[in-house]
Order: C-alpha cells, then sequence, then structure tokens
C-alpha cells in the first residue's frame, strides 16, 4: 500500500523532468513554478510513504537498502526545497528531479524492500547516525547539482555558445556560493553523523568506518582547497561530483554490507 | 462600424519614405481631416501606423494625405507601400507590433513604451475612445504577457549590451565589481557606462595618454590609473574593457597566470573590443579567465537573436487566442443588443489586409 505513494511521488519527480524536456525542446523555459510545485507534491507523497513506513516499523525507516534510498531522496528534495528557492537556484529542481527519479526509480524496481524477518528495535542514536548522515547525503547530493550546474555555465561563457539553458542558469559566483554553504551544511551534518555513530553501543565494522572518515577527509580536503584558495571554483565544482559518487559508494556498502550482516 | 490599421515600416518602406509620413500629423488632426471616430498615431523611426476607428470606409490615400510632412507632395508620387489591415486582422498586427514580434530586432522593449506613450498622447487630445482604448489596454497586456511567457525578450543583441549582460551572467549583482578600462576609445566608454547604469561603482581608467584617462575617469566617476601600472591591477579588477590602438597584445597568458594565483576564486571577465585585439586569445584558456573579443561578442548577440527567432512560434499562439478572444469580446462588450448585426461585421467583417 505504501508504495503506491512512493509511485505517485516518483511521477510527481517525473512530471517535473517531462516538463522541463518539453519546456527546452520549445525553448521557453519558466522552470520558478511547476517544477517547484512538482518537487515540493513529490515531497509531500515522500514523507506520507515515510510516516506510514515509520509507524509500521515503529522507528525511523532505515532498515534496508530500499528505505535508505528513499530516505536519500527524499533529504535531497527536503534540502532542495530550503536551498532551491531562498539563493535563486530554481533551476536546481530540474536538475534535482532526475536524481530523486532515479534513487527511487531504482528502488521501487529493483528486489530491494526486503523486510526483516523479526521486526528491529528502536536505537535511538543509531537511527540518529543513521539518518543525519542521509540528510548530509542530501547535501552533498544538492552541491553535485549544483556543481553540473556550474560546469554546464562555465563551459558555455569558455567555448562562447550559449544555449537557451545559460540565460536561465544562475550567475557562476551565486552557484559557486551555493556549492559552498551546501558542502558546509554537508560537512557539518556528515561530521555529526559520524561522531554519532560511535555512541550506537554496536561494534563498528573497521572498513565501513575508514571509509567514512575516507568521504570525510574528501570533503574536508575540498573545503580547506576552497578556503584557502588552492582550488578554482571548476575544480570545486568536479570534486563535488566525485566526492557525491564517492559518499554514494560508500553508501552503498555500507547498507549492502548491513543487510548481509545485521546488527543483533 | 471600421476598426482598421494603416502604415509603412521597415518592411515595405526605406527611411527616405518614411520620413515623408512621420511627424506631419497627431491623432487629433487624423480624427479631424479623415473623418475617424477615433485615432492614434504610432510614428517611430521603424514604422508610421494610424489604428482608427469610423462609421464608414475611409480610404488609405486619405489616411495618408493626413500623414504627409510635406503638403506639396502627392502621395502617389511616392507609391508608398502603405499595409492596410482591417477588424482582425488589425488587431492581430497591433498585439505583433507592441510584443516586437514585427521589429527590426525581434523582441526589443522600446516599441511597447513608443506604443504606451502613443496611446497617452491620443488619449490626453482626446482621440481615443472606448474601442481603442479597449484595444491598446490588451495589446500592453499581451506584450507583456509575450514577453514573460517566452524567451522572446532573452538575451543581448548588441555588443554593448552582451558585454554587460554576460558580466551579469558571471557575477550576478555588478555592483562589487571592480572594473578597469584600459583604451579611453568611445566603444569602451559606452560599454563602461552600460556597467555604470548596471551598479558598477567602482571604475579604474588606464589610457597611455594620463589626460584622455583623467578626463574619462571624471565623466564617469571613476579614477584614472597610469598606464604602466594598468597590468597589476589584474590582481584586483573583475572585469577589464581594452581598446587600445597596441599593435601586438598587451595581455598574454604568461604575463596573465602570475597574477591569477593571488584571486584564484574569483573569475575575470575580459572584453577585449580592440583591433587588432590588446589580448591574446590564449588567455581564455586560462582557468576562470573569461575572454571575448569583438567577434565573440557579435556571434553572442547573433546567437540571441536566433533564440529570439525560435520564440516567434510561441509568442503568435499566445497573440492568435487574444486575438479571438478580443474580438469576441468587443462584440459582446461594447455595442448594446441592437447592434449585434454590426458587430458582427466588425468580428467577422473584412479579414482583408489590402496593400496600396
Amino acid at each position: 500500500m505504501d508504495r503506491y505513494l512512493l509511485i505517485i511521488s516518483t511521477l510527481c519527480f517525473l512530471a517535473a523532468i517531462l516538463h522541463t524536456v518539453i519546456e527546452l525542446r520549445a525553448g521557453v523555459f519558466r522552470p520558478m513554478r511547476f517544477n517547484f510545485f512538482a518537487v515540493g507534491l513529490g515531497f509531500i507523497f515522500q514523507t506520507a510513504f515515510l510516516s506510514v513506513r515509520g509507524h509500521e516499523l515503529g522507528r525511523c525507516p532505515l532498515t534496508n537498502l530500499f528505505e535508505v534510498f528513499i530516505f536519500l531522496a527524499w533529504s535531497v528534495a527536503a534540502i532542495y526545497m530550503l536551498v532551491g528557492p531562498a539563493y535563486r537556484l530554481s533551476l536546481m529542481g530540474a536538475f534535482t528531479a532526475p536524481l530523486v527519479v532515479l534513487l527511487q526509480g531504482f528502488a521501487l524496481l529493483a528486489p530491494i524492500d526486503i523486510r526483516h524477518p523479526v521486526k528491529v528495535p528502536a536505537a535511538p542514536w543509531l537511527e540518529f547516525h543513521a539518518s543525519i548522515s542521509l540528510v548530509a547525503y542530501g547535501a552533498f547530493a544538492l552541491a553535485c547539482i549544483a556543481g553540473v550546474m556550474y560546469l554546464v555555465q562555465e563551459r558555455q561563457l569558455k567555448t562562447h555558445r550559449l544555449h537557451s539553458i545559460f540565460y536561465h542558469l544562475p550567475p557562476l559566483t551565486d552557484l559557486f556560493a551555493a556549492i559552498t554553504r551546501l558542502l558546509w551544511w554537508g560537512f557539518a551534518l556528515y561530521t555529526l553523523g559520524i561522531v554519532s555513530g560511535f555512541f550506537t553501543g554496536h561494534p563498528l565494522p573497521r572498513v565501513q568506518v575508514g571509509a567514512a572518515v575516507g568521504v570525510w577527509l574528501l570533503y574536508a580536503a575540498i573545503l580547506q582547497g576552497r578556503h584557502l584558495r588552492w582550488l578554482a571554483p571548476k575544480r570545486v565544482a568536479a570534486l563535488c561530483i566525485i566526492g557525491f559518487s564517492a559518499a554514494l559508494t560508500l553508501l552503498w556498502g555500507i547498507t549492502f554490507t548491513a543487510q548481509m550482516h545485521p546488527l543483533p | 462600424m471600421n476598426l482598421f490599421c494603416i502604415g509603412l515600416s521597415h518592411h515595405t518602406a526605406n527611411v527616405a519614405t518614411r520620413e515623408q509620413f512621420a511627424g506631419g500629423a497627431t491623432a487629433e488632426s487624423i480624427v479631424r481631416e479623415a473623418g475617424c471616430t477615433e485615432a492614434l498615431l504610432l510614428s517611430t523611426c521603424n514604422r508610421v501606423e494610424v489604428y482608427a476607428v469610423s462609421q464608414r470606409r475611409i480610404s488609405t490615400d486619405r489616411i495618408a494625405r493626413c500623414l504627409m510632412s510635406k503638403m506639396d507632395t502627392d502621395p502617389h508620387d511616392y507609391a508608398p507601400p502603405f499595409y492596410r489591415y482591417e477588424a482582425e486582422k488589425c488587431v492581430q498586427h497591433l498585439f505583433r507590433v507592441a510584443s516586437a514580434l514585427d521589429s527590426m530586432v525581434v523582441g526589443e522593449s522600446e516599441i511597447l513604451g513608443q506604443a504606451k506613450k502613443a496611446y497617452e498622447s491620443a488619449k490626453t487630445s482626446g482621440a481615443v475612445g472606448p474601442y481603442l482604448h479597449r484595444l491598446f489596454q490588451r495589446a500592453f497586456r499581451v506584450a507583456k504577457q509575450v514577453r514573460t511567457h517566452t524567451d522572446i525578450a532573452r538575451g543581448a543583441v548588441s555588443v554593448g549590451s552582451v558585454a554587460v549582460d554576460l558580466a551579469q551572467r558571471i557575477f550576478g549583482k555588478l555592483s562589487d565589481c571592480k572594473v578597469l578600462v584600459l583604451g579611453a576609445g568611445e566603444t569602451s566608454e559606452r560599454t563602461a557606462r552600460a556597467l555604470i547604469s548596471r551598479g558598477v561603482s567602482d571604475l579604474r581608467v588606464s589610457n597611455r595618454s594620463t589626460d584622455r584617462a583623467v578626463e574619462l575617469a571624471q565623466a564617469v566617476s571613476g579614477r584614472a590609473v597610469s598606464f604602466d601600472e594598468w597590468a597589476p591591477q589584474c590582481r584586483e579588477i573583475d572585469i577589464l574593457i581594452t581598446s587600445t590602438a597596441s599593435k601586438t597584445p598587451l595581455l598574454t597568458p604568461e604575463k596573465l597566470a602570475p597574477m591569477l594565483r593571488e584571486r584564484l576564486d574569483r573569475p575575470l571577465f575580459i572584453i577585449d573590443i580592440a583591433v587588432p585585439r590588446d589580448v591574446d586569445p590564449g588567455v581564455n584558456e586560462l582557468e576562470g579567465v573569461y575572454l571575448y573579443d569583438i567577434d565573440s561578442l557579435q556571434s553572442v548577440a547573433e546567437q540571441s537573436l536566433a533564440l529570439r527567432r525560435q520564440q516567434v512560434a510561441a509568442a503568435e499562439s499566445i497573440i492568435a487566442e487574444h486575438v479571438t478572444d478580443f474580438v469576441d469580446s468587443i462584440s459582446r462588450g461594447l455595442h448594446p443588443a441592437s447592434q449585434t448585426a454590426e458587430l458582427a461585421s466588425l468580428a467577422k467583417n473584412s479579414l482583408r489586409a489590402s496593400e496600396m
């Protein structure tokens, strides 16, 4: 039953993509209202799904890979809702929707919604650790999307070939400011997530801890390079994409391992 | 009741012909001399058009005579290519004109202001009645909708405005940008003024002739920089406009690269409008540097124009909806029930567009 909510949510994000594609093909692009409305509606259905699933489980719905993907998609949409309008990054909705559809589409199609045979007891620290880390992933995802937008805009400016989308993307400096803010938010939340992991009361697998610290170090290096002006904005944007890919791989690894070797 | 438009524009007449009919009449004089019920004269550098309402048909010749600026010339001598649109076609033509679809530069914004001014002038003189009032109010609404819902006005189409537009695409707000004008020529002065109008407040001018640099700096409320010291300014500035008469490039990648290390997180936008160029094209390969010479600015202007042309179909469909709606509404709203037949004639009558 709760999967229907998720299907409706995915359709909302899909509508945002179709709208963008149709408008871009026509050379007319007004992302603000429709995309924000579609993503907003999709977000409401995502929230409804997580709420229903959470009540059913009696805990934060992060018990399998399926739920992790949905929670991540929800985080991405939530941060877009907060960041997009605030930083005039309305077009980010057009870039956010495909990522959400990809995450939710995969979660819905792949046989990964495997319920635990026994009810997983509530563990506040573990739930806090997992959820805050995923919200951090949401911020990193948005930084990655802003990075893609930056590279698209930068490329057009460099080559002197300006397409219709050029006039709808935010100025380079605004995009870079947004990337920096998202990186700081993501980094702070991720740090909180890692630290809270040590309070879960469960022994943490060394490989997972090592990989998590590796991702943390990568983002710390990006921020340090940005702060000390060692890295040019274009490189920061590119590293945001690499960083998120690494973070996503790690998330996959952690969740996969957790499913193979569930905590007692 | 006849609603019609008679005029000539850059599409049908050259400037020599257009000027024969510009400035010779007012909306009021057309009402008086041609016997119209209502009239409005739209006269710009690209068109001279009369929009009028009359009880009986008024010939194109008669309107042309009213428009003649020199009374001793017969309009037939010129065989001026006047066009004439009636009823629905007239409504459609006005909506296209106000939306800048009929302009020389498609999507330009001036025509709407000029149409509003013409309307105000005719209204003040009492030449505008209920028909033209509703027609023009709707035309302004349509033009606004076309500009909002299509990309018809997107992108700059002149070299100077392209430079300013690109600066805004890179930096967003220009109020915090530092600009250096290298070479106090006319084009760079115009570009600098355009940047100032968009909020730039820190402007520096450098020229081989210090007097000219000081003169321009004073004119644009900037400050003069000695020509020997312009290069180190690249550490601080955000926008460089160059237009010197130098035969060899003044700025090369080798010269600029060390300075960029100190400003790695800030883009540098270089507008090189000099011929021969002041800046080595290799500079564009440096990270964070966006170099535009006169050809690339021209190319961007052409791309914008092409983009605008792609929007014409979308704009036309908005206009078509409004034309149908307007013709229906004017048929219903302005006439008493007894005059229904007459209304229908305005709406359905004569989709003619005759040319003289």
